[in-house]
């Protein structure tokens, strides 16, 4: 493990903890889960908390996995590119029901 | 033989984005692919809620512990991703094969549960008191076997391709000097987890 962070050090940065990642999102899934099924609150709540924690976890692997905390930025506005892009079609496809 | 060494190692960034080339390419490849998959979770979205008597509350249908299994799978597949790219940054050529092939072993092993899943869902499974949920169960069903079979087929050909990099990595291709493919790999592989954890909420939890 001391190895792989000396290596992680020679590309600029320190090498994330990726267990401890791990750790979160399998924390994480488990909660999702136990929400889902255990919570007595109301529904709107629930998908609310789902969603968030869904995102979480995706932050967590986009940044830290996929290394893009640490790239330049340059590249990380490359990764952002396709996000509004989504949301507008994805508002687009819903204002049939609006 | 010196120029053969040189051939394998990896270039350098390129100028302008400060990254070499291949991570570009992945990288836009993969921003076509969240449009990709945007188009189907919007599109389902829009048909939930055009049609929400149509659809089965969480774990009516569905079985969530066996996917939340899954999920936990590929969460380790990925940890065992980036830790074979940290082992080829180390140069520790042990630790490259162990996590490539544990990360391939992990990946079929998700397309197995998967298999399992899709098999009892079209034998046993139960929907509005037809015997079998299969992708002609209706909106519920179609968009079911659509959204997790597309990213099924996403899993298969990173399976196929991992496997090819453990073949290399037992032939000694990856090393300190020559890692980029691992790290590539290792984005798509990523962004399939990335997906999966989005497609879990939305089509199993909610």
């Amino acid at each position: 493990m001391s190895d792989h962070r000396a290596a992680g050090e020679e590309h600029g940065h320190k090498a994330p903890n990726y267990m401890l990642i791990w750790l979160y999102l399998f924390i994480l899934t488990i909660a999702e889960v136990g929400i889902a099924f255990l919570s007595t609150f109301p529904k709107w709540v629930i998908v609310v908390g789902l969603l968030g924690m869904a995102v979480w976890k995706a932050l967590l692997v986009a940044l830290y996995y996929m290394h893009l905390k640490f790239e330049p930025r340059r590249l990380r506005l490359v990764a952002l590119v396709p996000l509004p892009a989504a949301a507008i079609m994805i508002l687009a496809i819903m204002m049939e029901y609006i | 033989m010196a120029h053969a060494q040189a051939a394998i190692m990896d270039r350098p960034p390129e100028r302008g984005l400060d990254v070499y080339t291949q991570k570009v390419g992945m990288w836009v490849f993969l921003c076509s692919e969240v449009m990709f998959f945007a188009g189907l979770i919007g599109s389902y979205i829009v048909l939930r809620f055009g049609a929400s008597d149509t659809w089965a509350a969480p774990g009516e249908v569905l079985n969530v512990p066996v996917t939340a299994v899954n999920t936990f799978i590929l969460i380790c597949s990925s940890v065992t991703m980036v830790k074979a790219f940290a082992a080829a940054e180390a140069d520790d050529q042990k630790g490259i094969k162990r996590y490539l092939l544990l990360t391939t072993l992990l990946g079929a092993m998700f397309l197995g549960v998967q298999a399992f899943e899709y098999t009892e869902l079209v034998l046993h499974g139960e929907w509005q008191g037809s015997h079998g949920f299969t992708p002609a169960a209706g909106l519920y069903g179609a968009t079911f076997f659509t959204m997790t079979g597309f990213h099924g087929f996403h899993v298969f050909l990173g399976v196929v391709c991992l496997a090819w990099a453990t073949i290399q990595a037992y032939r000694g291709r990856w090393g300190k000097d020559h890692h980029h493919g691992i790290e590539v790999l290792g984005l798509y592989w990523h962004f399939v987890d990335l997906v999966w954890i989005i497609l879990f909420t939305i089509v199993y939890l909610i």
